[in-house]
């Protein structure tokens, strides 16, 4: 039996200051709920998505059975993080596509979609949204908040921005900031959507068209990046579409134009479904969410000061492999902590997948995430 | 080392309210016993991904990486006590790390088996490796990549130029003080910068 998922909506009237200057008012977030809150309210784990997903973490939809939530592996009843001990919520921050107020919605000061006109949010904003939605649901403390790559961003900012409110922090697979060249290929990905012709400066709702062509760019870039190269050539290798097909394993089509190797496919089908789904101002504010996290930039760059006003206990997690949020990354964000003297444990689990890992079933990945919680709920 | 008579004579040496930093802390035992019985809080350091795993089960602190890569992710006398519990014996850069342990810890403690110790001796006389409680593996299947002795480790420490604070040996749970090099099977150091 699947564990049944339902998404709510929260409305909020009161205005949310940004890290830029500007707000939002009348704003809504999406979310779910698994598991029961106990009476002291001391089992809620906070799950923040990454990239491209939402507040759809576990379960399935009444009636859609392969409707999974993203992180559906490691988050249910008798799983990693067990939903029949703890009460999980599942948030979908705003600028996204899946709910939450975003660029797709009215914007109540112009009557009109906002488009381009949304403004810029940040890990900090995102993290003063969740942290409104807790209070709406009453919880003052959060057992633990958890989250991979940009989802481990809101959580480390959770112990920053809000250290009495956080026992607990699960940080995977994620970075005190982006590297130069993580920023590079955002902006890579950015470019490829913003020089589409159908995105008409953002405001494509307006014009009837979606920047396609843009969006599958952006994501067969991203794609690349979250693989390994072992992983893609295991996957991959140099096979031949036409081989797949019943054709002679040594044809070369000899076309420039034509999808000829296994990986072009595949990345081509990674772009068309994704661009049937996700909007280009998400993207970009997404990604630019990304770039601008950095803890450390209001200390000097001094990231062991920017965390002395975390108080809570963390575990990291990075994979081998992966090269987008490096496991020196993870070691960034321990010694610091370490120099502040906080609990923390480091696991760095030689996974081949790349940054995909965290979302898959590494039984050592799993096994310590299990324990983790195992030991916070003895706690709680 | 698992016992628990070794374990208390070796956590008898780490002063009540440590801050420790276990190298290649196992399944977190030492840790868990020095939490519990003498106030002490820390980290240990594992490469084992199922001692890492035992470690998190436990509540211990563990920070999962390579001792050969180094311990730069650590500061200068950082911790009270570096404890480096039959871990000597598995480093490629033993020498490097005895001096980082006194690097980062103001008290350095080193136990690791004194292949000097006569019925190594004996075995040796005889034209064979040992094979012994305390050295439990055939020569071909040893995880441990070099063997020294009691005596050894204090001309290392002495080259080095670290201070011996005391040194002893452990047989049987008990300190060996008389002829350690000769009578005991595990060799102790309490070593500092």
């Amino acid at each position: 039996m699947k564990m049944i998922a339902t998404p709510q909506s929260m409305q909020f009237d009161t205005v949310l200051p940004l890290q830029s200057g500007a707000s939002l008012r009348d704003y809504a977030l999406s979310f779910e709920t698994y598991g029961e809150l106990n009476a002291d309210k001391s089992n809620a784990v906070l799950i923040c998505h990454a990239l491209n997903a939402s507040h759809h973490v576990a379960g399935v939809y009444a009636g859609q059975d392969k409707s999974e939530g993203w992180w559906d592996n490691m988050i249910g009843p008798g799983k990693p993080l067990d939903t029949d001990k703890f009460f999980v919520i599942g948030v979908n921050n705003l600028g996204s596509c899946f709910g939450s107020t975003g660029p797709m919605h009215i914007n109540p000061d112009t009557g009109r979609v906002y488009g381009a006109d949304f403004p810029v949010v940040t890990v900090e904003d995102w993290v003063n949204a969740q942290a409104r939605l807790l209070d709406a649901l009453g919880i003052q403390t959060l057992a633990a908040v958890m989250g991979g790559s940009l989802g481990g961003m809101q959580a480390l900012s959770w112990a920053l921005q809000y250290p009495e409110r956080v026992r607990h922090a699960v940080v995977i697979a994620s970075a005190p900031n982006l590297t130069a060249e993580n920023i590079a290929f955002n902006e890579v990905a950015r470019r490829a959507i913003v020089t589409d012709p159908d995105f008409h400066g953002g405001h494509f709702y307006a014009h009837g068209t979606v920047p396609k062509r843009g969006l599958r760019i952006a994501r067969m870039i991203g794609h690349i990046t979250y693989l390994s190269d072992d992983v893609m050539n295991e996957k991959f290798g140099r096979q031949l579409i036409a081989a797949g097909k019943g054709g002679a394993q040594d044809d070369y089509l000899f076309s420039t134009l034509e999808a000829e190797f296994q990986i072009e496919s595949y990345l081509r089908y990674q772009g068309d479904k994704f661009a049937e789904y996700f909007d280009a101002n998400t993207y970009l504010l997404i990604t630019r969410a990304l770039d601008y996290f950095d803890p450390a930039r209001t200390y000097g760059g001094d990231l062991s000061h920017a965390l002395a006003r975390a108080s809570c206990k963390f575990l990291l997690v990075s994979f081998t492999t992966d090269w987008r949020f490096a496991p020196k990354r993870s070691r960034e964000i321990v010694k610091a902590l370490l120099h502040n003297r906080r609990d923390v444990s480091y696991a760095e689990i030689d996974a081949p997948h790349g940054h995909d890992a965290f979302l898959l079933d590494d039984p050592r990945y799993m096994g310590v995430l299990r324990s983790y919680f195992d030991s916070i709920g003895g706690q709680a | 080392m698992s016992d628990p008579h070794t374990m208390d004579a070796l956590a008898r040496l780490v002063p009540e309210g440590a801050r420790v930093l276990d190298l290649g802390c196992g399944d977190g035992a030492m840790l868990a016993h020095l939490q519990q019985t003498r106030g002490c809080s820390g980290y240990g350091i594992e490469i084992n991904d199922a001692n890492v795993l035992a470690c998190v089960k436990r509540g211990v602190n563990v920070i999962q990486l390579n001792l050969d890569e180094g311990l730069s992710m650590f500061e200068d006398a950082s911790f009270d006590v570096v404890l480096q519990i039959d871990t000597l014996q598995h480093l490629r850069n033993a020498e490097v790390m005895l001096r980082e342990t006194v690097r980062v810890g103001r008290v350095g403690i080193v136990a690791f088996p004194n292949f000097a110790h006569w019925p190594n001796r004996l075995s040796i006389l005889t034209g064979r490796m040992p094979v012994t409680r305390r050295l439990p593996y055939q020569w071909f299947d040893t995880p441990n990549i070099r063997v020294g002795t009691h005596a050894d480790l204090g001309i290392l420490a002495g080259r080095n130029g670290l201070t011996v604070l005391d040194s002893f040996g452990l047989q049987n749970a008990r300190v060996v003080r008389r002829l350690p090099n000769l009578l005991a099977g595990t060799s102790v150091y309490k070593l500092s910068r």
